[in-house]
């Protein structure tokens, strides 16, 4: 225990003392771990950025989507099944927490310029959760929205644009249909997807099939149904799934898909391995400086290596002050290096990198990162400190008071 | 039992060129616990590699050294460095204290290699042995703005510091001028009669050899007993002792001036030697012997 100790001690104590050598020895160490580590923060956090507009697109990992297709083709004006209850069946059987009913219909607006037909997505609020929706001004659906009196949007920045209106804090409204035309509130903005995109907007299906505002585009539709369901379960439920609903829509073809195949990430295993692959050379490469540094010290050190040898200092003890020496000034190095990745990774403007979307769930600064940095520090500490300290133990003691 | 004893001690090395250059010849000598030997001799006599041996620093070729009735021979590497560390305190000419550590640091060094109390309690120990030898003030000092007198005792108490039981003293005063030489000596002295320490001398002054109660020539590898005698020009050889136990001169310590005698005043082992000088252990009182 005492010799652990007293090893740290002295390696400590060499540190202390020759702080501007070390310094300098280790700053390529800190670059290299600071690279190590962001690349890794950054990878990390880049697939979290990835996997969440993946999920914008495609719902959450993993979503099921289920499909129901009239086999008797009703055509035009023909009324869908109200799949209200059998939907709710589904998910209060399977403990199913978040699911969505979502159906695109076309509902003419009264804009500014004159009525226009805009696109529309009936959904329920858990809709926002499964694609991470999020509002940039305003608020997105509840629950208790279902009751409210007037139907109520969640447009697109487009069409709040054409709209005339700058703030959703004002209420604004619009009027939707043309014979029997409804009055919605405008409750919420979401960004538009791509540049040039039309107006687009979101109402709650309740509140579509309430006011009767569903396109002659959807009638005879049945919603698809977006359930977000655990990874390992979701073979099962599809059986399962498929198997109940079956009884309650006959005459109609259920398809049921699921999003795993979809998900892929923009940033590879390949590429993350080429940047911790650049980033262990340049360690490698401050680890040499390291030796090479370490090599000089030793040869300066000779005579007080021989007079620790005086005092009782064993060749293991020697070696292992040595190598201790190198490996306590690297984890030091390793451990400003995940800092200064950290500090880095943190001032980054995520929102910019990701299209104005932001990161929904920022990952924190990955733990396995810092523990990767370390280690890589501590790894070429003890490489770079293998031969200074056989060098040091071969110093005979005679030879080196007298040196 | 000695504390150190060798017997036909030899340590011989191979040049370059094939020679064997034999450095000590049969030496012969035991040291008690306590016990202040002194050993001088002339430069590139061996004087140094006998105390590298006897500090188990060295090893001998051939030969027998029993430390405390052990063989030496029979300990392994590590268990002679522990020893060495242990139960040895060195002090250099040239003090050898570790650059840029303060006086504080230099002292507890020793101390990171021992073990329970010594171990945890170093910086204490130190300074306490820092302040017996009257630095108890420059704990902090750094050795290159301390005077050369003031490095020394730093080394002294180094030595000291794990209350060796033998203190191996390599021209303690060597690099010292004859005043600070014999403060240093007296101190020397003073902490190894308080810890009651062995203290072997190597050095090339005769004043600072005849403080020890038995003193010793080495010349051409070959160690002799000798008598020593003091007086108001010095310390002088006398005669040699033909027997590896020198007769001892207690008293001769106290009577050594400050002024140095140098060792070329000691002729060399191959001259001859006058037999009215020579005296065998308890054959007579010191004092016949002096000048």
């Amino acid at each position: 225990m005492t010799g652990l100790v007293g090893a740290i001690v002295e390696a400590w104590d060499e540190l202390r003392i020759h702080k501007l050598r070390v310094l300098l020895s280790l700053v390529g160490v800190a670059v290299a771990v600071m690279a190590i580590t962001g690349v890794t923060a950054a990878v990390q956090m880049l697939q979290q950025g990835y996997a969440e507009q993946a999920d914008r697109g495609g719902g959450r990992q993993v979503t099921l989507q289920l499909n129901a297709w009239s086999q008797t083709a009703p055509g035009l004006g023909a009324t869908a099944p109200d799949m209200g209850d059998e939907y709710a069946r589904v998910l209060e059987r399977y403990s199913i927490t978040y699911a969505s009913r979502d159906q695109w219909t076309t509902i003419a607006v009264r804009m500014p310029a004159g009525t226009e037909p805009v696109q529309m997505r009936a959904v329920d609020p858990d809709l926002a959760t499964l694609y991470r929706i999020r509002t940039v001004s305003g608020r997105w659906f509840t629950d208790a929205d279902s009751e409210a009196f007037a139907p109520q949007l969640v447009v697109n920045q487009t069409m709040l644009a054409e709209l005339g209106v700058t703030d959703v804090a004002s209420h604004p409204t619009v009027l939707l249909g043309t014979d029997t035309p409804v009055r919605a509130t405008v409750i919420g903005v979401v960004p538009d997807d791509w540049t040039d995109v039309p107006p687009t907007a979101f109402l709650l299906y309740d509140q579509m099939t309430r006011w009767g505002l569903a396109g002659p585009d959807s009638a005879g539709q049945v919603p698809t149904l977006s359930l977000w369901v655990p990874a390992d379960q979701v073979d099962g439920l599809k059986t399962a799934i498929r198997r109940d609903l079956s009884a309650s829509l006959p005459g109609y073809q259920l398809d049921l898909y699921d999003n795993r195949d979809m998900y892929q990430s923009g940033l590879d295993d390949a590429t993350k391995w080429i940047g911790i692959g650049v980033g262990t050379f340049a360690l490698l490469l401050g680890g040499l400086g390291l030796v090479n540094i370490s090599l000089v010290t030793v040869r300066h050190r000779i005579r007080e290596i021989g007079i620790r040898r005086s005092f009782g200092a064993t060749s293991a003890r020697v070696f292992f002050g040595v190598l201790m020496e190198s490996v306590v000034a690297t984890v030091v190095a390793g451990f400003v290096g995940v800092a200064l990745a950290v500090a880095i990774l943190k001032a980054i403007p995520v929102d910019a990198l990701f299209g104005g979307y932001g990161l929904q769930d920022v990952p924190p600064f990955p733990l396995s990162a810092a523990l990767i940095g370390m280690a890589a520090a501590t790894a070429v500490g003890a490489l770079a400190g293998l031969i200074p300290a056989e060098v040091a133990v071969r110093v005979k003691v005679i030879d080196a008071i007298r040196y | 039992m000695s504390m150190l004893e060798l017997t036909d001690v030899t340590r011989s090395v191979v040049l370059p060129d094939d020679r064997t250059l034999h450095i000590l010849r049969g030496v012969t000598l035991s040291v008690d616990a306590g016990e202040h030997v002194s050993v001088v001799g002339r430069s590139g006599t061996g004087k140094s590699t006998l105390l590298n041996i006897l500090g188990l620093l060295d090893s001998p070729s051939s030969g027998d050294y029993l430390l405390e009735g052990v063989p030496v021979q029979r300990l392994s590497n590590r268990a002679r460095t522990r020893r060495r560390g242990r139960d040895f305190g060195f002090v250099f000419q040239q003090f050898n204290l570790l650059p840029e550590r303060t006086a504080l640091e230099n002292v507890a060094a020793p101390l990171l290699y021992a073990t329970g109390r010594q171990f945890w309690r170093r910086r204490s120990i130190a300074a306490q042995m820092l302040d017996r030898v009257g630095l108890g003030d420059r704990l902090d000092a750094r050795p290159e703005r301390l005077s050369g007198g003031e490095q020394q005792r730093i080394a002294i108490a180094r030595a000291l510091v794990r209350r060796p039981r033998v203190i191996l003293a390599d021209e303690p005063t060597g690099a010292l001028d004859v005043e600070t030489g014999s403060e240093v000596m007296d101190l020397l002295d003073e902490v190894a009669a308080e810890t009651g320490a062995a203290l072997v001398t190597i050095t090339h002054d005769l004043a600072v050899a005849a403080r020890a109660q038995r003193h010793y020539r080495l010349a051409d590898g070959v160690l002799v007993g000798i008598h020593l005698a003091t007086g108001a020009e010095g310390a002088d050889w006398v005669g040699d002792v033909p027997t590896h136990r020198a007769a001892t001169h207690t008293h001769l310590a106290a009577s050594v001036p400050a002024a140095s005698a140098p060792i070329a005043a000691v002729p060399a082992a191959t001259a001859p030697i006058p037999s009215d000088a020579v005296r065998t252990p308890g054959t007579g009182p010191a004092t016949e012997l002096g000048a």
